[in-house]
Parts: structure tokens; C-alpha cells; sequence
């Protein structure tokens, strides 16, 4: 029985993944030319690799089709109700960093808290007659959050990209989106509230929950943790 | 496992009961528009309710509860006073306990208008507690009045008195909010000075009134240490109804804003009294339902049964006067009611 290890299909994350493996004497690559979405695994026997959008490695795992899988702690999260009973975190491997963050206008000179925002969020819906949107596409993680904090008066609205753009092209008054450096928010005018920090993220490899691991797949899993350092 | 043929019959049953107490059926649409559910519970009903989009009718939610349809159809026909039951479907979306139902039958008793409310409170809970009686649950009860008047007796600014009421159903920040009005205002951190470029719908003017309105609450006297101890010791009390009824009188010489609520309370216990409820052994707590039951306003009940505490309540209710005139606006009527959960009672094992 082989072990399926998927792994993001492009970009820098694919980069990123391939040379963690590679460090460790495990060789990732594309088979045949780069535009083909199917790979090779070259040091360890019987590991199968697919590559995988980002964003759906967390269900493939949840459902059990791949074994182990290369993915943000963002995406797990966002992705898996109570994730951690269907997926486990085995490392974290240190590159694609990301902060998952609230920031709203930088000429909100009154707002620097999520308590200022709960209180802007209430005046805003009296004065404009709907509650005051944020953009996102982390839902779960946003709506929890904000729970858990007791923010109230406030609605999602759905952003699946150039998200930092929303609150200028009045779709929305604040955002909750990933930062990586700050540039992007700084650029399109905006600012991370203070305690407004959702998640810390990076790449990480999961292992599934789902009953899987009969017919061999744990003993070979048990072989490329020691040859990755891992055991 | 309950057949749910049999929940059906059980929730007809208790439907009819409520209807020989001179309730009239409501039936509505599992398919309820979402905007409305939205506009009143906020983005957490998403978390709660299933959400599907109608090609032509757009946001859709898989009935929640029966509330807000039936406010809705009350206000639209205009009339004072009302009283209705429903059986049916509800559902609920579980992110984290997968053992909870997703969906389940409910059948409801609500009641509109009511010359004298703590009659309709308890009219409502004595046709629960008698429907329950063979189930040997344990009720309890509770009044967020009494905590909505200890803040409007509060000697502070209207500003600060709103905030508290907001956010009355979240201890934690309602808690914040308290410490911070017992201490001087520190001085605003934020430059006058507006920074960044104008985007979006909040407007530069917006963001200078707040300003303005932080400067003025920096003015508004702290409340007094005591009084904050009050509303802790008001929060805190809790027992079987007469001896909580004395708590509260003792505290309220202190605190005298509290005593119409009280006077309120008397007067629903003595009402249940004389529908044959034991007042003598009823648990009363000042903080029941404070986080769970957010859109009540004034009496809150529920009922549970102590040997499955794995189950949820089995019945609850209480007053949701606001949300009725959130709803319904100026013809939003004064409204009291509850709902029943059949399958938890059948597998508890009443049946009829």
C-alpha cells in the first residue's frame, strides 16, 4: 500500500515544500513537464504524491484520500469543522508565514480595538441602516473570533480575492484578511487593529484522522518520519 | 432511537393541548428569506442556520424558529392580541457538537398582547409546567428586568447606559464596560489630526463626532465602586423563589431603581401561584439565560431533565417584548411564549 502525501500544485508554497522534502533527502518533482499535475517521489518507497490546490488539501485529507498533506494552518481551520478531530498537525515547516488580521481605514483615527470596532459597528448600523461589513474569505475563523470576543452589530461579506480593494469599492468598512508584510493594507490605506490578530499561520504538514492507516500505510509512514527527521 | 412518525403524533398531541387553551395554528415555509433573520440575530445566525440561495428568491435559511415568521404575520394583520401554537421542523446547523440534532420537531405556545403581563408569563409557564408534569423535570427561572433596571437606574450618561443595555447578554464585555465606567477616563491616544485618505462609507465626519463623543464620556463622572458591587451581588442571587424574592428586596435598599422589577416579579410569582404552580420550591436566578437565551427581556424559563444532563433543555422560553417591536416596530406587540421539544420528551419516556 502506498502513502499519498499531497502537496500544494504551484507557486511558491510548491517550491517551498519540494525544497523542506528535498533538505531532508526526500526528492519532490513534477513528472514530465510543468504543466502536468502529477509528480515524483524519488528517496522514499511507496509515497505517492498528488498535487493539490491549497485550499482543498484540507478536505481531501478530512475524507481520507491523501494521507499526509502540505497546507496553511489558515486553510485547515477555515476548512474543517472542529479540525482538530480530523486532521492532526505533525510539523510546521516554517515558511509561508502569514498573519490572519482585522484592519479597517487608517484615517479611523478612533478605532485601534476590537472594543472601538464593536462600538463603531453599533453607531454605523443607526446611521446607515445595515451593519457594518467586513470582507473576508476565512468566514469561520472571522464569525468565531468575533464571537469569542463578543463583537456584535456586523455582517461578512463574502471577498475571494484583491480583498485589501473591498472598503474603497464600498463593498465593505473592514477587512479581515491574511497579511504577510503589511505593504498590501498600507498600500490600499488601511491598518491592523491592535488585538485584531486572528490566526498565526505557515505551512504545515497534517496527518488525516480518518481510518486509513490499515494495510501497511503506517509503517511506511513510520519509515519517511525517521527519514525526515520527524520520529 | 424515537421513530420520528411517533415524534409527529407526540408534537400534534401537544399542539392540540395547547389549542384547547385557546390557541390558534401557524404554519409558515421551511424556506425562510434571510435578510430578515439576518437583520435581527446578526452574522451568528450563520453559524446556527442553514443558508441555500433561490435562483429568483436569493438568500434562503432553512427555518431557524418559528419566531420571527410569526411576529411577522401578527404585525401584518394588524391585530393587538394573539394567541397561537405550532408543530413543525426546525434546523440548526452544529459546527461543534455532532451528537446535537440538526434538525428536530418543535411545537410552540405564544401569546400577544395580554392586558396584564405577568398573567401571560404565567399562563405560559403553567401550561408548560403541567404538559411536563409527568416527566419529573426540574424548571428554572429567571428575569433579565430586574438587570435592565438596575442600569437604567444607573447615575450616568444615557451613552453609557446604552452600551451596557447592548451588550447585556455578553458578561465579558459587559463586564469591561462597567470596570471602565467606575475610572477616569484616560486622555484620548488618537491625534486629533485625521491621518490616511477618506475610503469607504464611514465618513471622516463620522469618525470626528465619535471623537467628540469619547472627549464628552471622558467628562461623565465615574461610577461608584459600590454600585458596581450591587450589580455583581444583583447578578449573583439566585434560590428557591421566596427566599430569592428577600435577596432581592434586601439589595434593592440599596439599589431602589430595581424595586418596580421587583414589585414585577412578586406579582408573576403570585400569578403562578394562583395557576397552581409551587412557587415555595421554584428556582429563581437573576443571571439565568444570560447568555444562552439572548432576545428575551424579561421572564426566562427552561426546563431539564437532571438525569440526562447530556441532553439540551427540553422546553424554554420567556418575554421578548423588544424583539417584537424590533420586528413589528411601533405595532410590535408585548409577546411571551415557549417551545417544546416532543422527541426529547418522548425518549424521555412520557409519551402520551
Amino acid at each position: 500500500m502506498t502513502l499519498k502525501l499531497g502537496v500544494p500544485s504551484k507557486g511558491r508554497l510548491m517550491n517551498d515544500t519540494f525544497a523542506w522534502f528535498g533538505e531532508r533527502g526526500v526528492q519532490l518533482g513534477l513528472s514530465g513537464g510543468a504543466r502536468e499535475y502529477a509528480g515524483r517521489v524519488e528517496g522514499a518507497d511507496k509515497v505517492e504524491l498528488a498535487l493539490l490546490a491549497a485550499v482543498e488539501i484540507p478536505r481531501e485529507l478530512a475524507a481520507g484520500r491523501i494521507h499526509l498533506g502540505v497546507t496553511g494552518i489558515d486553510m485547515a481551520r477555515e476548512r474543517l469543522a472542529r479540525w482538530d478531530s480530523q486532521v492532526a498537525e505533525v510539523q510546521r515547516l516554517g515558511f509561508g508565514e502569514a498573519e490572519l488580521v482585522i484592519a479597517v481605514p487608517d484615517f479611523w483615527v478612533d478605532v485601534t480595538t476590537l472594543d472601538d470596532l464593536d462600538q463603531v459597528a453599533t453607531a454605523f448600523r443607526a446611521v446607515h441602516g445595515h451593519r457594518l461589513r467586513i470582507a473576508t474569505k476565512y468566514h469561520r475563523l472571522v464569525r468565531g473570533f468575533l464571537r469569542d470576543n463578543e463583537v456584535s452589530d456586523y455582517q461578512l461579506v463574502d471577498s475571494q480575492g484583491a480583498t485589501e480593494g473591498t472598503v474603497k469599492n464600498l463593498q465593505a468598512e473592514a477587512i479581515a484578511d491574511i497579511r504577510t508584510s503589511g505593504a498590501t493594507l498600507r498600500d490600499n490605506h488601511l491598518r491592523a487593529l491592535d488585538d485584531g490578530r486572528i490566526l498565526s499561520s505557515e505551512a504545515t504538514l497534517f496527518e488525516t484522522r480518518a481510518s486509513v492507516w490499515d494495510g501497511g500505510a503506517r509503517e511506511v509512514w513510520d519509515g519517511l518520519k525517521s527519514t525526515l527527521g520527524l520520529a | 432511537m424515537t421513530d420520528k412518525s411517533d415524534i409527529r403524533v407526540e408534537a400534534y398531541r401537544l399542539r392540540a393541548l395547547f389549542e384547547a387553551r385557546g390557541a390558534e395554528v401557524f404554519e409558515t415555509d421551511v424556506l425562510q428569506p434571510a435578510g430578515a433573520l439576518l437583520d435581527l440575530y446578526g452574522e451568528d445566525i450563520r453559524a446556527r442556520a442553514f443558508t441555500t440561495h433561490d435562483p429568483l428568491r436569493g438568500e434562503m435559511m432553512l427555518r431557524p424558529d418559528f419566531t420571527l415568521p410569526l411576529v411577522q404575520r401578527h404585525v401584518a394583520e394588524g391585530r393587538a392580541n394573539g394567541c397561537y401554537t405550532y408543530a413543525g421542523e426546525v434546523f440548526r446547523r452544529q459546527e461543534d457538537d455532532p451528537d446535537r440534532d440538526a434538525e428536530y420537531l418543535q411545537v410552540g405556545y405564544e401569546i400577544f398582547g395580554g392586558e396584564v403581563s405577568v398573567e401571560a408569563d404565567a399562563e405560559v409557564f403553567a401550561a408548560f409546567a403541567e404538559i411536563l408534569a409527568p416527566l419529573g423535570l426540574r424548571p428554572a427561572t429567571g428575569d433579565t428586568g430586574l438587570l435592565r433596571a438596575a442600569i437604567e437606574g444607573l447615575e450616568t450618561s444615557a451613552a453609557r447606559q446604552a452600551a451596557l443595555m447592548h451588550h447585556l447578554w455578553r458578561p465579558r464585555r459587559f463586564r469591561d464596560l462597567l470596570i471602565r465606567y467606575g475610572q477616569v477616563m484616560p486622555a484620548p491616544e488618537s491625534p486629533d489630526a485625521p491621518g490616511g485618505i477618506e475610503i469607504g462609507m464611514r465618513t471622516r465626519e463620522e469618525v470626528a463626532a465619535r471623537l467628540a463623543a469619547l472627549e464628552r464620556e471622558r467628562s461623565v463622572p465615574p461610577l461608584d465602586a459600590g454600585v458596581i458591587r450591587l450589580i455583581d451581588t444583583l447578578l449573583g442571587i439566585r434560590g428557591q423563589a421566596p427566599n430569592a424574592l428577600s435577596e432581592l428586596r434586601e439589595t434593592a435598599s440599596a439599589l431602589p431603581s430595581i424595586l418596580p422589577a421587583i414589585e414585577l416579579l412578586a406579582a408573576r410569582f403570585a400569578a403562578l401561584d394562583a395557576l397552581g404552580v409551587d412557587v415555595d420550591s421554584l428556582d429563581f436566578e437573576v443571571s439565568y439565560g444570560r447568555t444562552t437565551l439572548e432576545y428575551y427581556d424579561g421572564f426566562v424559563f427552561g426546563f431539564f431533565a437532571d438525569r440526562r444532563p447530556d441532553l439540551p433543555p427540553v422546553a424554554s422560553g420567556g418575554r421578548y417584548d423588544a424583539l417584537s417591536r424590533a420586528i413589528g416596530g411601533v405595532d410590535g406587540r408585548p409577546a411571551v411564549g415557549g417551545v417544546l421539544r416532543p422527541g426529547l420528551m418522548l425518549s424521555l419516556g412520557s409519551g402520551s
